[in-house]
């Protein structure tokens, strides 16, 4: 039998989602995981306030080291962001992103399937932009200290990962919840109804650690290629395509999440994906 | 269209560049910053900070 990109895909999926929350009994009490794997990054993002939760989230550990006193800039996680990007690009989203996984097991709920509108895309640069960039560091209290914006008003990740899990286990906490809640559970409701009528909903409007790879998906060594001499434009490999990229036109598509649907479905192996570059040349 | 010399020369800038970025951001107490957020319930990531 021949595993193809999917089957493979698929797996490695659920094996990065274990590893990256593998600290289940955590569940039980409502703690979280306080040992010293949590100074590195995952490279997907996973809430590190979720109990499981083994490694820092890169966004929120982004936002942690330019929002405080010490520092104004991260060079440590931008280091990691850097080397995931170029060595995976957006291949991150498509096979190790936990809450990518999430997003694909919701869609798989039956109903209308919807096209996403190109303007939506440019969303999750904002979002980077905005929430993770400048508010951390233009926002700050009178010590010094910025908030991570993004964590706080939009990640439907923590919400969902972290807040609903911590909440049940502490009345303390469940004390404490306002309108800040409210409008973050609104979120998480928003994005779990896009993903059922939109792949990757989240990945594609509102994630940035989704713009960042995305950006390095032009140099990523993990790439996506279509041999010139092997492509009869026959247009499938468009038509399978659910993040709605033409691989034939754009093989370094920031949207391409590298997940090799492309590769499985053309019928004279015109498209290739790896590390190594076997096809040839590639269509302009 | 950016070549395959041109990519494989601004793969290996980025790598040098992100070990290093790595190296230094951990040398100057930035990884100290990380497991001290992580390790304690994020208020805000929870949608109560």
């Amino acid at each position: 039998m021949k595993i193809n990109h999917a089957v493979r895909r698929k797996l490695l999926q659920f094996i990065a989602f274990g590893c990256s929350n593998a600290h289940l009994l955590n569940f039980k009490g409502g703690r979280i995981y306080t040992g010293k794997w949590k100074q590195f990054c995952n490279p997907g993002l996973n809430c590190y306030s979720c109990p499981a939760a083994g490694f820092a989230c890169p966004i929120g550990a982004l936002q942690a080291v330019n929002g405080s006193m010490q520092f104004s800039f991260s060079f440590y996680v931008t280091g990691m962001l850097l080397a995931f990007g170029i060595l995976l690009g957006r291949a991150v989203c498509g096979w190790l992103c936990p809450f990518g996984l999430l997003q694909e097991l919701i869609h798989k709920i039956p109903s209308p399937k919807r096209h996403l509108k190109k303007g939506f895309l440019y969303i999750k640069y904002v979002m980077l932009v905005v929430f993770v960039l400048i508010l951390p560091v233009a926002v700050t209290d009178y010590m010094g200290t910025g908030k991570p914006a993004f964590c706080q008003y939009i990640c439907p990740a923590g919400t969902l990962e972290g807040g609903l899990f911590l909440l049940a286990a502490h009345e303390s906490l469940r004390n404490a919840v306002g309108a800040l809640f409210s409008l973050k559970m609104a979120v998480l409701i928003v994005t779990l109804i896009g993903c059922i009528f939109f792949y990757r909903f989240f990945c594609r409007v509102l994630c940035p650690l989704g713009a960042i790879y995305g950006l390095c998906n032009k140099i990523s060594i993990f790439h996506l290629e279509v041999d010139s001499h092997k492509c009869i434009g026959c247009g499938k490999c468009k038509e399978i395509c659910k993040m709605e990229v033409d691989p034939v036109k754009a093989p370094d598509s920031a949207e391409c999440i590298r997940c090799g649907a492309c590769a499985d479905a053309c019928p004279t192996k015109a498209v290739c994906l790896g590390f190594s570059t076997k096809c040839g040349k590639t269509l302009p | 269209m950016v070549n395959n010399k041109t990519k494989l020369l601004i793969r290996t800038a980025g790598l040098i560049t992100a070990c290093a970025f790595i190296i230094y951001g951990f040398t100057r107490g930035e990884a100290g910053v990380v497991l001290n957020k992580a390790v304690n319930i994020c208020l805000e990531c929870i949608g109560l900070g």
